[in-house]
């Protein structure tokens, strides 16, 4: 089916739900269906809807199709010694990019190169009235219009179909390297602030008494910064585990995970949370109320995110004061006036 | 999708749009007496001498006296402005320095301006977590002097960095020499707190920039139509271990647009890579003295950075790539000052470019980096075509051109011709998958690019963005997004010129 067919069936039966009413949930790969809150409503499957639509390697921008599996667009781009600028989670071979666009999560990396959200230039998008819309573009920089495609980064699919995406892409470093170093999480904190900037970083983890550093860059630099860390060699898969959210190796058992999203100084408590990011994201599964969770957020100084767990009725978020909550509503009716997409996945507002 | 479906919400309350008066209308003596209130005692300006400073901004062609200029102190006093002036529906047009290239803050006659400039204060630089607090009207180049003691900058720096706010560049996410490698202001901000135009107060984003809904992401670079923002918090950086410049000359210009894609594709991310033309150049020359080695058509400035060890073998494949795309000399600097010496013809291009006619009209468009030999050719194509001579000075790593046409206002007919050209090579621009504007906005100035870069049904989808957050249009009412009615009119591109305001300014 050619992209304007497809776009064209999505926009009719987005179109026809809208006539109805009625909601639809907005599947890609079906990886992560048990994050965020209850799914309402008939299926509209991306995943048919995949491949590269443009790719020039010397630009390092690619434009992809919302249902391309995520390993497909890397090893797309690894073929030209590429990847993607954000390191992207996925659940499976079958996550796809517009998957990943939707919940809006960046893997380990984040500190160093960026998240998902600042590596999307553009997105085509099919509104909850049915009509195809495309904002930002292809290019690095552009400041015409509003900026709308960062907008659908982590909306959970409440704000538009993303049909197409345009991600920027880095060089694949040459070499990596990953160390780990036995300490506390002062002694972490120390040693990331005197590192984080001077040393090729690309993921700093801390779990149960151990600092996870991962590395990557020019040979020789790698191996000086291996030198200078000291510590035990690791291994790459504690990053990609940390990265896809498969966290039980590392204490966290996956039932019931959120997101508390800190400053980076802010101390690790509770203590059996793992910190990435170099501490800015805490992982934490815990039977807690969505209330306790989000007291303990704002004693860090930030906030938190639900990821999954048995209760789906809460938010995904704390929920704004009123003023702020309403503002988020006419957003979000501006571009899904019924409610028709992913209904109530984020809030159960709207 | 019309805005009607939102206009069923305002903080729950039913409302319908409505139209306000074109043109100045007498306000009521309560309108003013509760403004005076709102502000301290030297915070209302109303007298015409007053209010000359504020009638435009860096985009001088256009200009419009304000009815007064607000001054507040606080964030308490921003937020009771916002909220008499709702009260009374006076259009409000929120200001920093003034620096826009592109009409942000060129006020409405039928309205106010709310200047910023006097919350200036750093509220708190936090070392451990390398994060600054910040009051709009703090200036861009502050946050880096007052950072510096902790070895930390802000990495966003626009040309006009000592006198632009940081409340302005949240405005217009704005850019500089260095976002190829550090980004632009979005991908450096972590949290706002913003006033919408009914005066209520918003806290967006957090310590790592995420919400709900990314509004924060929306909120920067939508050119002070959506809210006011009161508080900034950016991420700062560590300053690189080590840092060097080359400007490598080219015999021509085609060669040194092919060097610019070269680097990119080898995948080498500079610092900063910047491109200058003949006419550029001849223009540094006069202007600052700096030598160019005879016969350069064209040249390319590069920079690199990090830790020494990556910082050297970066500068060698860099140099290796530059003499292989044909470099015929290569200067470097290392210290500070030896950089300074360097960069000096490029940051003073726009005012060396200034005098070489009585005006210029300075564009913005951005392309992918492969397009740049063709899209260069097809401007010095259209140059000739015109008969109006396009000075090339820009940040070639980032794609994003500043063709600065070089025109005489007073000579009858000319203006109309600079319009044209102009149009056109937006139109090239658009034409290699690029955007109208990459770094100065839209402002008043590209409203009619704007046509050309989106559909109806997308600019219909912007204000009715737009009205979700300001309902009644007062926040820079006019700016940023056309009507698709004005996009069915007649009419090409808009055109500035004239003295280059601000002009003790680096410009790049």
């Amino acid at each position: 089916m050619s992209d304007i067919e497809t776009a064209g069936r999505v926009c009719a039966m987005v179109q026809a739900a809208y006539e109805r009413h009625t909601p639809l949930e907005i599947i890609g790969g079906g990886s992560r269906r048990h994050f965020g809150r209850e799914p309402l409503g008939e299926p509209l499957v991306l995943a048919p809807h995949r491949g590269i639509v443009a790719y020039e390697p010397s630009e390092y921008v690619i434009t992809v199709r919302a249902g391309t599996p995520i390993v497909d667009v890397e090893a797309a781009v690894a073929a030209h010694g590429q990847v993607l600028a954000a390191e992207l989670p996925r659940a499976s071979g079958e996550s796809t990019i517009g998957g990943a666009v939707a919940l809006g999560l960046t893997g380990p990396s984040r500190p160093y190169a960026g998240s998902l959200r600042d590596a999307v230039l553009g997105v085509r998008i099919v509104t909850g009235t049915g009509q195809l819309l495309r904002f930002g573009g292809q290019v690095l920089k552009n400041v015409a219009g509003f900026d709308v495609s960062r907008l659908m980064v982590g909306a959970y699919g409440t704000l538009g179909v993303v049909m197409e995406v345009s991600l920027r892409l880095h060089p694949r470093p040459e070499e990596g390297a990953v160390r780990v170093l036995a300490c506390d999480w002062a002694g972490a904190r120390a040693r990331l602030l005197d590192w984080a900037g001077r040393l090729p970083l690309t993921g700093a983890c801390y779990a149960r008494g151990l600092l996870y550093l991962r590395l990557a860059g020019r040979a020789a630099t790698v191996g000086q910064a291996v030198r200078e860390i000291g510590g035990e060699a690791g291994s790459a898969d504690t990053f990609s585990a940390v990265r896809d959210l498969r966290l039980e190796a590392l204490g966290v058992p996956a039932t019931a995970l959120w997101r508390l999203l800190v400053p980076p100084a802010a101390p690790l408590d509770p203590p059996a949370s793992v910190a990435d990011w170099g501490g800015a994201q805490r992982f934490w599964a815990t039977e807690e109320s969505a209330g306790a969770v989000h007291a303990q957020a704002a004693r860090l100084g930030g906030q938190a995110m639900r990821l999954s767990g048995p209760d789906r009725h809460e938010d995904v978020w704390a929920t704004p004061v009123p003023a702020t909550m309403a503002l988020y509503g006419r957003v979000k009716a501006v571009l899904d006036p019924r409610g028709i997409l992913n209904r109530g996945r984020l809030s159960a507002m709207w | 999708m019309s805005s009607s479906n939102l206009a069923r919400w305002r903080n729950g309350v039913q409302y319908t749009r409505m139209e306000q008066p074109r043109g100045p209308s007498p306000l009521p003596a309560a309108f003013w007496r509760e403004l005076r209130a709102a502000l301290p005692a030297d915070g209302l300006l109303r007298k015409p001498g007053d209010l000359g400073a504020y009638e435009c901004d860096g985009l001088t062609v256009y200009k419009a006296r304000p009815l007064a200029v607000a001054l507040p102190r606080t964030r308490a006093q921003t937020g009771a402005v916002l909220h008499v002036c709702n009260r009374y529906a006076v259009p409000v047009v929120a200001r920093g320095a003034g620096t826009s290239l592109s009409g942000g803050a060129l006020p409405r006659t039928d309205g106010i301006v709310l200047s910023l400039a006097r919350l200036n204060r750093i509220l708190t630089i936090d070392p451990e977590n390398r994060t600054a607090r910040l009051e709009p009207g703090v200036r861009n180049i502050a946050v880096s002097e007052a950072a510096a003691a902790h070895g930390l900058f802000y990495a966003p720096d626009p040309s006009s960095q000592i006198a632009c706010t940081i409340g302005g560049n949240v405005a217009e996410n704005a850019g500089g020499v260095h976002c190829l490698k550090y980004g632009l202001t979005v991908h450096n901000v972590l949290s706002v707190r913003m006033f919408t135009s009914d005066g209520v107060l918003h806290e967006l984003g957090g310590p790592t920039a995420e919400g709900p809904l990314d509004l924060l992401a929306l909120v920067i670079g939508s050119e002070g139509l959506l809210g006011v923002v009161v508080e900034i918090t950016v991420q700062l950086k560590p300053r690189p271990q080590a840092v060097v410049a080359l400007l490598a000359a080219f015999r021509s210009l085609e060669q040194a647009a092919g060097a610019v894609s070269a680097v990119i594709a080898a995948g080498i991310v500079p610092a900063g890579l910047e491109l200058m033309d003949h006419l550029a150049i001849q223009a540094a020359g006069a202007y600052t003295g700096q030598h160019y080695p005879p016969g350069t058509e064209a040249v390319v400035l590069a920079e690199v950075d990090g830790d020494d060890q990556t910082c050297a073998m970066e500068h060698a494949h860099l140099r290796a790539i530059l003499d292989r795309q044909g470099a015929f000399a290569i200067d470097e600097a290392r210290s500070e000052e030896e950089r300074r010496r360097l960069w000096a013809g490029r940051k003073s291009a726009f005012p060396a470019v200034g005098r070489l006619a009585p005006d210029y009209y300075c564009m913005d468009g951005t392309i992918p980096r492969r397009a740049l030999v063709e899209v260069l050719a097809g401007i010095a194509a259209l140059s000739g075509q015109y008969g109006l001579p396009v000075a090339n000075v820009f940040h070639a790593g980032d794609g994003n051109l500043h063709p600065l046409i070089l025109y005489d206002a007073r000579r009858p007919g000319e203006l109309a011709r600079v319009e044209q050209l102009g149009g056109d090579i937006l139109k090239l621009c658009l034409a290699h998958g690029g955007t109208i504007s990459g770094e100065h906005g839209v402002g008043v100035e590209k409203l009619d690019g704007m046509c050309a870069q989106f559909t109806p049904a997308e600019l219909v989808a912007f204000h009715a963005l737009k009205a979700a957050f300001d309902p009644y249009e007062l926040l820079n009412r006019g700016k940023a997004i056309p009507t698709p009615a004005r996009c069915v009119e007649p009419g090409g591109m808009h055109v500035h010129g004239g003295h280059m305001p601000f002009g003790h300014l680096e410009r790049y």
